[in-house]
């Protein structure tokens, strides 16, 4: 139950916070509610990843597709070196799954006693 | 609160977020550019984006309504004429703004500080060409014309207003990719724009090249290379028309010959420099000819071809005129196009107004130049260029004044260019640095309602010089070869000149009411392409050398022949793809090709050869086996003379070579020299082919004979970036064709007008309305243009609000 609550919140505040911030703020939501709801470390890290994964991927899946993939063809060859509008996505959900993993990992570690 | 861990795994973060948010490891910032909310997904314009807003702004006088059809062309109708200047720099800047400010840093000599170092020599380029010097001299001009001025002071709020609603997302693409950010636009930006298209059309020179030609040739063999006339030619002001008697001539200094013409000391060069063929077709034909009784006007100025486009159409509507076009993204008004009573267009001058002097500095610190028999003291420009990542690079450029002129010594001991060999002083007397003011041309002829507003409109127009096409509803139709060009002597700068003394100089300019033109001619037509403007035998001023006579020969032609003609006709020969100078050649060709020579791999190719219609379409082998026979042909006849010849030097064009050939079967240069018996017509001919053979061989092996896929046309991207870019489109022509499409370079917009009362206009550019890669309209008119089609333009009326071509509107409003 933690474990999709918190999800859903880094969601939520992860798009929220991203309004008014740069994109490296999804790491102050990740980290606000690992700290804000404790979760074992590993737990946390898996929460906010999946989060961000689906955030993100699913996001510019959302925004690609309703542009024909034109600019993903584009910049995929340019970043990616290859024509993969879907690669481009995962890419891109990867990246925010992982500095809001760690940055979720700091958060539960802020919390957690030692045991 | 275990420390340890919550160390570790905060510092894992901050370092994953600086390394996605930099460029200190990977090459680009991934978290940054990904981020779906900032970065390049904000880009990906939704298929179905809706364009309406609604707008208001302190600096507006009045209303004014955008309303776009569905190209995304915006038809702006404002109460007050300077309100249509600030909603087109509002939409310049919506849909263009990297491309405006990129072509207004590569004027003024800043591309290092977006590149990094490998900018530099650009900038220091055009810096010491003295282009920011050039735009200064040009907004003050501006700035003394009230019109004008608020004119551009409109457009610049317009820009600024819209540079102003910009955030980290909505940033245009290339600025996320290339990680810097747009500053406030200015007048004197619209002005730098303005002097890149003078350094585009009347920047070229060939003088270092020709220098060392005339320097390595003998004269006689320099003249036959490099004729002054040209056999084909079919001016611009047909042969026989009568001169008006020139007011003044200017005269050639008495020693010429000693130190200019026999002078034979080499230069050096291999800089880059604007595509001499930036050129274009226009024309006119009179209601006599025409099917409806109405004039027909057509215009494609050939210009290299870039994503985003050079081009911004539009309509602008407003209480003084109703004007349809296109637009440069960078300067207010429409620069090609119609309005309610007439439409006019542009083909490039190709005068040269570029010249090189010599320049004798007392000593290396350049304070003191010597100029007829005195020690004078030179002016310093002090120039600080900025570098991405790398301190400030200072150049100091000397002025010197010769004459009344003021002009930078470009060339110098610390800058070659690769253009001198450092040993020498060369300063550059360039018509672009005199003041003019050329936005006035545009906005008078937006305004023109006759023959007499059209010339007293593009009387002003200094350089850039153009031929001007003109034609009214009234049924008038004219053509002035309009610009300040200087009166030459024959000869005066085809080649570097002594900068010592005045008799080197320019002498003046011929008058504008002395230039060429013509005005309802009886043949019911006037045109242009670029060719020499008047026959050489009878024009009292010196013309200079290397004008292409091809596409008007075929148009004059054409025209001539035509009756009846429908804005249809015209439309076929604007994208016509029969190459005369080809047409001229194969059966000589042909008639001196030893066919028994060859081998039957050879062989199939001059079957392809003889077969072919001259016409560079899509799908012919033909023109590939042609153009691919004339370099070889040409290396065969001129590289034994240019054996031994410095790196850099200029090259006898086409015509030079065919006119020979057609006239004279013993022309001095097809003898081989370095072997001991004497080649004739038929030799060279042949081995030609054969050379041509095998480089042909390995096209075909490679399936690229059609001529469409040999050419491969391109549009770049602006920052050559290949994924923007759209690449081997199926087109025909170049560049002896009316359709002079070539690789990276062609008609930039193809647009032909029938003034009948209602007036019927069709034109397409290959580009898009918007600059931005990730909507669908960056690149989608570039199919219809590939393919030869027009759209029909809609010169809509306010009435028209509701029609089904509207797909969205935008309220402007103080």
């Amino acid at each position: 139950m933690k474990f999709f609550i918190s999800l859903i919140l880094t969601v939520l505040l992860s798009f929220a916070i991203c309004l008014f911030l740069p994109w490296w703020s999804i790491a102050i939501a990740a980290f606000m509610v690992a700290a804000l709801i404790p979760q074992k470390p590993g737990k946390a890290f898996a929460t906010a990843f999946f989060a961000l994964l689906l955030l993100w991927g699913g996001l510019s899946f959302w925004i690609s597709y309703h542009n024909d993939h034109i600019l993903a063809h584009k910049v995929s060859q340019l970043i990616l070196k290859m024509d993969n509008p879907i690669l481009l996505i995962a890419a891109t959900a990867l990246v925010g799954a992982l500095v809001a993993g760690f940055a979720a990992m700091a958060g539960s570690y802020l919390r957690k006693t030692k045991s | 609160m275990r420390i340890a861990p919550f160390i570790a795994s905060a510092v894992i973060t901050t370092g994953l977020i600086t390394l996605l948010n930099t460029t200190l490891v990977l090459p680009a910032p991934l978290g940054k550019l990904l981020s779906p909310q900032h970065g390049i997904w904000q880009n990906a314009e939704p298929d179905s984006q809706n364009f309406n807003e609604d707008l208001n702004f302190s600096e507006l006088k009045g209303k004014a309504e955008v309303y776009f059809d569905d190209r995304l062309v915006p038809h702006i109708f404002a109460e007050q004429e300077n309100d249509a200047y600030f909603v087109q720099g509002f939409l310049h800047a919506k849909f263009r703004l990297w491309q405006m400010e990129l072509q207004t840093f590569a004027a003024g000599g800043r591309v290092s500080e977006v590149l990094g170092e490998k900018g530099l020599m650009h900038d220091r380029e055009f810096r010491r060409l003295g282009m920011v010097y050039a735009a200064e001299i040009a907004l003050q001009e501006v700035n003394k014309d009230p019109i004008i001025k608020s004119q551009c002071d409109a457009y610049t709020e317009g820009v600024n207003s819209y540079i102003a609603t910009l955030t980290e997302s909505t940033l245009p693409l290339e600025y996320k990719l290339i990680g810097y950010k747009p500053e406030p636009w200015t007048n004197l930006k619209t002005s730098l724009f303005l002097k890149y298209m003078s350094y585009d059309l009347a920047g070229h020179d060939d003088d270092f090249e020709m220098t060392n030609a005339k320097s390595y040739f003998s004269n006689d063999d320099f003249s036959k290379l490099f004729p002054a006339i040209q056999d084909s030619l079919d001016p611009i002001i047909p042969k026989g028309t009568p001169i008006t008697t020139p007011n003044f001539l200017p005269q050639a200094p008495v020693y010429t010959d000693s130190v200019y013409l026999n002078n034979h000391e080499l230069v050096v060069s291999e800089t880059s420099k604007p595509d001499r063929d930036n050129g274009s077709n226009n024309w006119a034909v009179s209601g006599s000819k025409t099917k409806s009784g109405a004039p027909i006007l057509a215009n494609d100025p050939h210009l290299g071809l870039n994503l985003p486009s050079l081009w911004y159409e539009l309509q602008i509507s407003v209480p003084g005129f109703n004007a349809y076009g296109v637009s440069f993204p960078g300067a207010p008004g429409v620069i090609i196009g119609y309005n309610d009573s007439c439409a006019f267009g542009f083909t490039n001058g190709g005068r040269d107004v570029r010249d090189y002097f010599e320049v004798r500095f007392k000593d290396d610190s350049r304070q003191e130049y010597f100029f007829n028999g005195q020690w004078l003291q030179s002016r310093f420009r002090v120039d600080t260029i900025k570098i991405k990542g790398k301190p400030d690079f200072i150049d100091s450029v000397a002025y010197v004044q010769l004459g009344n002129d003021w002009c930078p010594v470009m060339y110098d001991k610390s800058f070659t260019g690769n253009r001198s060999k450092g040993d020498k002083y060369y300063a550059v007397r360039w018509k672009a640095h005199d003041a003019s003011n050329e936005l006035k041309i545009f906005n008078m002829l937006n305004h023109a309602k006759n023959y007499a507003d059209y010339s007293a409109a593009v009387t002003n127009l200094h350089t850039p010089g153009q031929n001007c096409v003109f034609a009214c509803k009234n049924g008038d139709i004219a053509i002035r070869t309009q610009g300040e060009w200087p009166a030459k002597w024959k000869g005066q700068g085809d080649f570097v000149m002594p900068g010592f003394d005045s008799s080197f100089l320019w002498q003046g300019m011929i008058p504008q009411d002395e230039v060429p033109f013509q005005y309802n001619p009886e043949r019911g037509f006037v045109s242009s392409a670029n060719q020499k403007p008047e026959d050489d035998n009878v024009y009292p001023y010196y013309l200079g050398r290397n004008y292409p006579p091809y596409r008007g020969y075929t148009i004059n032609k054409r025209l001539g022949a035509m009756l009846d003609i429908t804005p249809q006709d015209m439309m076929a020969l604007q994208t016509d793809n029969f190459d005369a100078g080809a047409a001229m050649a194969k059966p000589f060709i042909l008639a001196n090709l030893k066919e028994n020579d060859l081998s039957s791999a050879e062989k199939k190719y001059v079957d392809i050869l003889k077969n072919w219609d001259c016409r560079n379409d899509v799908g012919t082998t033909g023109a590939t086996v042609f153009e691919r026979f004339w370099k070889s042909f040409e290396g065969v006849v001129y590289d034994d003379e240019y054996a031994q010849a410095p790196k850099v030097i200029a090259r006898p064009e086409f015509s030079t070579l065919l006119e020979a050939i057609l006239k004279d079967s013993a022309y001095t240069f097809l003898d081989d020299i370095s072997t001991t018996v004497t080649e004739t017509l038929a030799d060279d001919v042949t081995a030609a082919f054969k050379k041509a053979a095998i480089e042909l061989q390995k096209i075909d092996a490679a399936g690229n004979l059609n001529w469409d896929k040999h050419k491969a046309t391109r549009i770049n991207h602006l920052a050559k970036l290949a994924p923007l870019s759209r690449l081997n489109l199926p087109i025909g022509g170049g560049v002896r064709n009316v359709n002079a499409a070539k690789a990276e370079h062609g008609p930039s917009w193809r647009m032909v007008i029938s003034l009948t009362a209602k007036t019927e206009a069709y034109g397409v550019y290959p580009g898009g309305q918007s600059g931005n890669p990730g909507s669908k309209y960056y690149d989608s008119f570039v199919d219809q243009w590939a393919a030869g089609k027009y759209y029909s333009l809609w010169m809509m009326t306010p009435e028209e609000a509701g029609d089904k071509r509207v797909i969205a509107k935008m309220h402007f409003n103080k």
